[in-house]
């Protein structure tokens, strides 16, 4: 074909006219899927076929990690065995008092009849990749819809929480992390128990307080918990710690930044939190009598 | 003078179309590496300098259905909105196609500078409909990558016209 002539008489649309059908095209999917969401099945299809290359893509990562664990030292090893032992057996003390708690806790839940908390797994997951998109703070986990993990999900490290699972494929998840600026978290402040709302900001690896007034008590690091009020991530999980507070009257509210706890940026293995909330259904909107209205003249 | 008008008229075998397909996914793949820190920072888009590539190349054999597929298939692996890449690299392809004449013969160091333009006017498509649908600007470093991209721009015409250079005959002296 390289050798031969262009045609001459059949040689189809010109670039100009290609280029327009391709833009119409695109942008015609472009609206489908920021306005109305209806491509979420052409998304999975494709990507299926890109699926091997994303698991190829990961191996080399995955060598080096092997071949790193078979040449440690032995000196080292002992070190951290050392270390675990004596780890292991503050943990224990902490956790003989974990169980009496849990069992006072849940007698005085009985008395209560409040409702108990439901029970919580976990799916272990590995990042494969962090988007190369510069404009959202997401990464790509290697387990999916097959093992259980469905949009919405939130994702925690061993500190606390780093984001939340928002696109599910087949064999991978994608997790929005709590640093990306659509994300938000409902927060508690664990000083005051002040309630808030944390999200992320442009700046990288730096979250803000949402619409706090500038009379609100929160000073430099105080610690953030989840709030679990919007029946997504449980209560109690470590989120962030406030950073720098200012205070400036021309504003409306008070600008906080925080810190977050977790390691969001630097993590290789995430939990996913399965937890079923079983929240009361929020209670029907009463029915305003109708306002008699005069009908229109002419309408 | 000598050197460069023998390059420019090198007489090369016909590329197979095996070979280009293998170009793309070995530029996807290189893609979606775990990429951080400061290789993330300067990391080009392969795919986009794969495309433009071809489409200098090779407009009758790699043209807009070839760079919008790879564009939904970066969609999907990289999550951004469905559409955005597929937008930017068909841009890419008719500068390519319109420009392959006049690129190819200039030297490598014009080639390059056509290259960054193109490559630039990419990433700017891709911010424009980033910034449309409501994202904030992401500071200049944004386009460092289409520079690197650029630069790797004469190995890979090497690289990639290996396959097509004529073997030596060993049985003639």
């Amino acid at each position: 074909m390289e050798h031969s002539p262009p045609p001459f008489f059949k040689r189809g649309p010109t670039p100009l006219v290609r280029l327009l059908l391709c833009v119409l095209l695109s942008v015609a999917l472009l609206i489908a899927d920021a306005r109305y969401r209806y491509l979420d099945g052409i998304r999975q299809v494709v990507s299926v076929v890109v699926y091997p290359l994303q698991r190829l893509a990961g191996t080399p990562r995955v060598m080096l990690d092997a071949v790193g664990d078979f040449f440690v030292t032995h000196a080292s090893l002992r070190a951290e065995n050392a270390r675990r032992a004596a780890q292991s057996l503050q943990d224990a003390v902490v956790l003989k008092k974990y169980a009496a708690l849990a069992a006072e806790n849940a007698h005085l839940r009985d008395l209560l009849a409040a409702r108990q908390r439901h029970g919580e797994s976990t799916v272990f997951a590995e990042v494969l990749y962090t988007a190369r998109d510069p404009f959202t703070r997401k990464v790509v986990i290697d387990k999916g819809q097959q093992q259980g993990i469905k949009a919405g999900q939130p994702v925690l490290d061993q500190i606390g929480i780093i984001g939340q699972v928002t696109r599910v494929y087949p064999w991978l998840a994608e997790i929005t992390l709590i640093t990306d600026k659509e994300q938000a978290v409902p927060v508690q402040n664990l000083r005051n128990g002040l309630r808030a709302v944390i999200g992320g900001t442009a700046n990288n690896g730096q979250l803000e307080l949402k619409f706090i007034p500038l009379n609100a008590d929160f000073q430099n690091g105080d610690q953030l918990v989840t709030s679990g009020i919007d029946g997504v991530y449980p209560p109690g999980l470590p989120v962030a710690e406030v950073s720098n507070v200012e205070r400036n009257a021309a504003f409306l509210f008070a600008r906080i930044t925080c810190k977050p706890l977790a390691g969001v940026a630097s993590h290789g293995q995430v939990l996913v939190l399965n937890w079923d909330n079983k929240s009361p259904e929020r209670p029907a909107e009463e029915v305003k009598p109708a306002r008699t209205r005069k009908p229109r003249r002419g309408g | 003078m000598q050197a460069r008008e023998l390059t420019l008229h090198e007489i090369l075998l016909p590329v197979k179309g095996g070979f280009i397909v293998f170009t793309f996914i070995a530029a996807l793949l290189t893609n979606l590496l775990p990429w951080s820190g400061w290789w993330l920072a300067i990391k080009p888009d392969f795919v986009a300098l794969v495309v433009l590539y071809w489409c200098i190349q090779q407009p009758r054999k790699v043209g807009f259905t070839s760079a919008w597929l790879l564009g939904l298939v970066m969609d999907v692996a990289e999550g951004s909105l469905f559409g955005q890449h597929a937008l930017a690299y068909s841009v890419l392809a008719f500068g390519g196609i319109v420009l392959h004449r006049r690129v190819l013969m200039f030297s490598m160091r014009d080639q390059v500078l056509h290259v960054i333009v193109l490559l630039l006017l990419n990433d700017v498509m891709v911010l424009a409909i980033r910034m449309l649908s409501g994202a904030g600007f992401p500071g200049l470093q944004y386009f460092i990558g289409s520079l690197t991209a650029a630069a790797l721009w004469p190995a890979l015409t090497f690289l990639f016209k290996l396959p097509q250079r004529p073997q030596p005959d060993p049985d003639r002296v």
